[in-house]
């Protein structure tokens, strides 16, 4: 078994009728994943990219589902999340940007209590090269291998996992924890599954200004990851109180500063690249 | 989005949250009445007003319009003054602190209290501040007003107001969808608890289901709400050169390369993860609003394709009329055929980051 989600992973897509869950399941199917159904209210009996669609996640169960990639719009998400986690699906995916702060909180919180994995809001998603695929990472940037890393951007994770592919390193899970203030896994919860997991060698995080998920991650790996670990963060340049972009990526009251975070970092022997591509560069000198 | 005072003492009064009595002016001559000592306070969205002079007392109505004049005509960090808040003068016999707040670590509200009020959170001791996880799922119940009433030192009656004030700010802090809901301070007035300052922020991918609140455009500049309204995420910087990049961490990082490289980006421009000519064609638009010496794109193709981006490049630059530099790099899905189509147009195009960057500080140099 892989990081959270493997090559037998039952996936269905909540909201499959729309741009990005229509488009997106078709890449995750050549990617290889298994795609076994899609809900969105009112469109029953459609098909997508062969897959069969359902009016609600309740009929989709006939296919036993482990996960689902919810890609619906912001306002509808709390009730995708709860629909999805009341079937009991394990695995609760969240593209979506722009979701209510409190709505996440209580998905979150109802996950966490309940045993559900979430991840996102507002991130690419989760890919396990050679074996499946969650979310909208470009296929092409992967190779297998024994690297796996988390990040907290879309793009700039892409702009990373392809440097150490094309520096002959491969992946062997990446993701993407997503950009907003309350998202379902932080730094620790996949240092810790990166610790335990037999195909992950070493680690890369990418970081970014906002919140002390970095400073935290840092003190667990101090205490507990044997495995080698390098980081980049972005955000050095950003002005405080201004939203970089992300909802998560502000400077508030002095907190959540790029420098607080290297500090961190290199308290905790973990190397931080200046540049995105000297990430290869930085394992180089910690792994191999 | 951070409410002025008066507008969170409103949602105070709303939810059965004691404030001063008072009322807003935008001009002095809306203070009508005043009734014995007044406090003029400045609305602004930015702390320490009171040193720079933004909270004045008054005791007639000639006094109150004349302070009200002074205030409304202050700049205070930068912020133009937005009306005042006249507010009845409290006999304080003890100031304290309370607050709620998402604390994305653990990924709840926290309540933070503390004995000492009326000075910046961040300067009072650990040991001062008291605080209070609050499991969502359970919510605030009088239980959590009897654990924080003990460790502050209330007891009979104050500790009912202390409770029914923080149950009723809970759920405020929850209808409205606050990131951030702040009492500082909580005065002890005759025996009374009373909100003699209000913060409340409220999240803003939550607006829409807050018709009521307007939204407060003084936090960006008319530039950032002009390109915010097009559906793009953008920040003024005071740097010369313009920036124009895919998702929020590269656009990041971009910024980031550039100061590396003693390059100053003039703004932070995400152009989302769309597919559209157009849209990236647009984007030039506020960039160019923003007058800078040259224009960086730096672009990861996934659902964004690179020959889309070199499309919109190259409608920009003819129907802008774009005469300074734009470098450019472009990676990723269809990248050769975007790189081809700029170089056909004379625009310089690179695979990767760090030759992009390098150009453009070449350039930039040149240009001295």
């Amino acid at each position: 078994m892989s990081v959270i989600i493997d090559e037998n992973t039952r996936i269905i897509v909540q909201g499959i009728t729309g741009h990005q869950g229509s488009f997106h399941s078709g890449e995750m199917i050549k990617f290889g994943a298994k795609v076994v159904a899609g809900v969105t209210p009112g469109k029953e009996g459609m098909r997508v990219h062969d897959v069969p669609v359902y009016d609600t996640v309740e009929e989709a169960m006939v296919h036993e589902p482990d996960a689902t990639m919810i890609a619906v719009p912001a306002r509808f998400v709390k009730d995708a999340a709860f629909e999805a986690m009341y079937h009991g699906i394990r695995v609760i995916y969240i593209l979506t940007e722009k979701v209510p702060l409190h709505d996440a909180l209580e998905i979150v919180s109802y996950a966490r209590t309940h045993g559900h994995v979430v991840i996102g809001p507002n991130g690419p998603g989760i890919t396990v090269p050679g074996k499946t695929k969650m979310g909208i990472m470009p296929n092409h940037i992967f190779r297998e291998g024994t690297v796996a890393v988390a990040s907290r951007s879309g793009t700039l994770t892409y702009e990373i996992v392809y440097a150490l592919t094309n520096s002959g390193y491969g992946e062997s899970v990446v993701i993407g924890l997503g950009g907003d203030r309350i998202t379902g896994l932080n730094f620790v919860d996949v240092l810790e599954m990166f610790e335990k997991d037999e195909d992950t060698e070493a680690i890369v995080l990418v970081g970014e200004i906002g919140g002390t998920a970095e400073e935290e991650a840092a003190e667990y790996i101090k205490k507990n990851v044997s495995k080698p670990v390098v980081a980049y963060i972005a955000g050095r340049s950003a002005p405080p109180g201004k939203r970089m972009g992300h909802a998560g990526a502000i400077i508030t009251r002095g907190k959540g500063t790029a420098e607080s975070k290297i500090k961190a970092f290199n308290e905790a022997g973990v190397p931080v690249a200046e540049f995105p591509w000297e990430i290869p560069q930085a394992l180089k000198k910690v792994y191999k | 989005m951070n409410l002025y005072e008066y507008q969170g003492k409103a949602l105070f009064r709303k939810y059965g949250v004691p404030t001063p009595e008072g009322f807003v002016a935008f001009k002095p001559e809306e203070i009508q009445e005043i009734k014995g000592e007044v406090v003029v306070k400045a609305q602004v969205l930015t702390g320490g007003r009171g040193k720079s002079g933004g909270v004045k007392f008054a005791s007639t109505l000639d006094e109150a319009r004349e302070k009200a004049r002074e205030i409304l005509a202050m700049e205070i960090k930068g912020h133009k003054v937005h009306a005042v808040l006249v507010e009845e003068k409290l006999k304080i016999e003890k100031e304290y602190y309370l607050s709620i707040l998402i604390d994305r670590s653990t990924r709840s509200p926290l309540i933070m209290a503390s004995p000492e009020g009326g000075v910046e959170i961040e300067s009072v001791p650990d040991e001062k501040i008291f605080k209070y996880r609050v499991n969502p799922e359970i919510g605030v119940h009088p239980f959590v007003g009897r654990i924080l009433s003990k460790k502050m030192g209330f007891s009979g009656d104050l500790a009912k107001q202390f409770t029914k004030i923080l149950i009723n700010l809970y759920k405020l802090f929850r209808e409205y969808d606050a990131e951030l809901v702040e009492i500082n301070p909580l005065v002890l007035s005759e025996g009374k608890l009373i909100a003699a300052d209000s913060k409340v922020v409220v999240d803003t991918d939550s607006l829409y289901r807050h018709p009521d609140l307007e939204e407060n455009a003084e936090e960006k500049t008319p530039l950032e709400l002009e390109a915010n309204k097009a559906g793009y995420a953008f920040v003024e910087l005071d740097g010369n050169i313009g920036v124009i990049a895919n998702g929020a961490g590269l656009t990041m990082a971009t910024l980031d390369t550039l100061l590396l490289y003693g390059l100053k980006p003039r703004n932070f421009l995400d152009l989302g993860g769309t597919d559209s000519v157009d849209i990236t064609k647009n984007a030039f638009t506020y960039v160019l609003k923003a007058k800078p010496e040259a224009i960086l794109v730096n672009i990861f193709g996934g659902v964004t394709k690179c020959d889309t981006v070199a499309k919109g490049i190259i409608a920009a630059k003819e129907e802008f009329g774009i005469e300074l530099p734009i470098v450019v790099r472009l990676s990723g899905v269809h990248e050769e055929e975007g790189r081809a189509m700029l170089k056909e147009n004379g625009i310089h195009a690179f695979a990767d980051m760090r030759s992009a960057i390098e150009k453009l500080k070449n350039v930039m140099e040149g240009l001295q």
